[in-house]
């Protein structure tokens, strides 16, 4: 094995095209877990932690650029503004120690679908920006999920950040497990108020082969908010609107049944995190949110 | 390959490392630092947690490589850390104010405040001293108050939450019980039912706050 060390993006990339079957490791969260276990023994290990910059942030302009490296720590500590469906998933993932080591670039790279960033990213609309030799890339985050812990980059890419549309709604995300921490979903749910578009977008983790957006779920609730003009009146949503939009989030699902869960009991509790995280974001909604886009005028 | 890398403030070498090694494995195999312990080699149980550059991680999940040139601190330089910031505390750094008893080392080198004689900083740095610690000294405050607090059994557990609560302890001087509960959910203890550890935090905390206050 030969462990590549690069000192900056430029010798990763050219790294990573010299030897497209290294694999990049930066919190180790995951790859380590499979070299101590014997589970992989890759040619290459790419350690990217000397790559200053996939650990920064620029959250200045409407859209933030969150390095691939970023601890869920600092998500935690310092994004909850801009990215609040985000850093509630990092505040769930595993444990401080952990926290402190992984970051959005590891979940996105070995994309399983019971990475805790994942409904965020999907409910938010991010896009993955990844990166070769050839060129860089952006990925919308619909497209880069293509099996199970497969993703849509080629051999010689490395990811390098996403880009997360500050959040101009309420966000939420839920997650079911046996504890608060140390706990792989057995379903997650991330859904994400957009009022700037009048549109909610939604995120399933650990409840298909990949995680999936609810897309039946949305355009139905969407079409229901705008119908009853409840953008603009701020009314509570109905309970029949609440309850058909959980059964949609529920029918999204193609879970399995494993240690963690049984098929039916995924669904099901999708469609409880549903139910809830709308009924939380939503009076959040009519609450501060719509509140200080009266105050300032807004139609 | 070799890596070179501080270890409890002492520049460190280890050699033939193999590149798939993790830090872990070097700390307790290479460098006779087996302090951390190996349960579950996998992230789950928090016994091998250390601070990289000030920050607890598992170190059986960072690879041996990403240690080169860091600085980690391990159970067995507790007591030196702890005595170390006592100092900076009573003024050693120049500065002589701190408010908190707990001034944060995150991230400062680790052989800071040179020449400042070893003294007696803690009055429990008298205390027998373990084999196995790696700097001078006795027991940091936070391994007597698991002592006095019964928080040891087995004691499997116990190096990785101790790290995880000194640096805890540093942060937030004055922890709820949540807090304490949070920062220690990724370390398991199969013995003690947690209760005694939590009384041994509250402990250190507390003495904590009546040496800020001297
Ligand atoms: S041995 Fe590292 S977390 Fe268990
Ligand atoms: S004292 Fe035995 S595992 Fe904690």
């Amino acid at each position: 094995m030969d462990f590549l060390r690069p000192a900056s993006w430029e010798e990763a990339l050219a790294a990573k095209a010299a030897h497209p079957g290294a694999v990049p490791i930066a919190g180790g969260t995951d790859v380590m877990v499979e070299i101590n276990f014997d589970h992989r023994r890759p040619e290459h290990l790419l350690d990217l932690n000397r790559v200053e910059e996939l650990g920064e942030w620029e959250a200045d302009g409407d859209t933030v650029r969150l390095g691939a490296s970023v601890p869920y720590t600092r998500i935690m500590e310092h994004l909850r503004g801009p990215l609040p469906g985000l850093a509630l998933a990092s505040h769930t993932v595993a444990s401080p120690q952990i926290r402190n080591r992984g970051g959005v670039g590891g979940n996105l790279g070995t994309a399983s679908p019971a990475g805790d960033a994942h409904p965020a990213l999907l409910a938010a609309g991010a896009e993955v920006e990844v990166a070769s030799v050839r060129g860089t890339r952006r990925i919308p985050i619909d497209d880069f999920y293509t099996g199970v812990k497969r993703n849509a980059l080629a051999a010689d890419e490395l990811i390098r950040a996403v880009h997360v549309k500050r959040a101009s709604g309420p966000q939420q995300f839920a997650k079911v497990g046996t504890r608060n921490a140390m706990v792989i979903a057995v379903c997650a749910f991330g859904l994400a108020l957009h009022p700037d578009t009048r549109t909610v977008r939604t995120g399933i983790g650990s409840a298909a082969p990949t995680p999936v957006r609810a897309r039946a779920a949305e355009d139905f609730l969407n079409a229901a908010l705008e119908e009853d003009r409840l953008w603009d009146s701020g009314r509570a949503v109905p309970p029949s609107v609440a309850e058909e939009f959980a059964a949609l989030c529920s029918a999204a699902c193609n879970p399995i049944d494993d240690v963690r869960g049984t098929a039916g009991y995924r669904r099901h509790a999708v469609g409880v995190l549903a139910r809830r995280t709308l009924t939380w974001t939503w009076e959040a909604y009519r609450g501060t949110g719509r509140a200080a886009d009266e105050r300032g005028g807004a139609a | 390959m070799r890596v070179s890398f501080t270890v409890n403030g002492r520049p460190q070498e280890a050699d033939d490392v193999w590149e798939g090694e993790s830090l872990l494995y070097v700390l307790r195999e290479r460098l006779g630092l087996p302090g951390s312990k190996n349960a579950c080699e996998q992230g789950e149980c928090g016994s091998c947690t250390v601070r990289l550059d000030g920050v607890p991680v598992c170190s059986c999940l960072v690879a041996a490589g990403q240690a080169e040139g860091r600085e980690v601190v391990t159970v067995e330089g507790l007591a030196d850390l702890a005595e170390r910031r006592a100092r900076r505390c009573a003024g050693g750094d120049g500065s002589g104010s701190c408010a908190s008893g707990a001034c944060g080392t995150s991230g400062a080198p680790l052989d800071e405040a040179p020449g400042v004689p070893a003294g007696d900083a803690w009055s429990r740095a008298a205390r027998p001293q373990d084999s196995q610690a790696g700097g001078g000294g006795g027991l940091a405050p936070i391994q007597q108050a698991f002592i006095d607090a019964g928080a040891v059994q087995c004691g499997f557990c116990t190096p990785g939450l101790l790290v995880a609560a000194d640096e805890m302890l540093e942060r937030n001087p004055d922890p709820s019980d949540a807090d304490i509960r949070e920062a220690l959910s990724g370390n398991l203890c199969r013995c003690t039912g947690y209760e005694k550890i939590m009384d041994a935090v509250r402990l250190a905390a507390a003495r904590q706050a009546e040496e800020a206050a001297r």
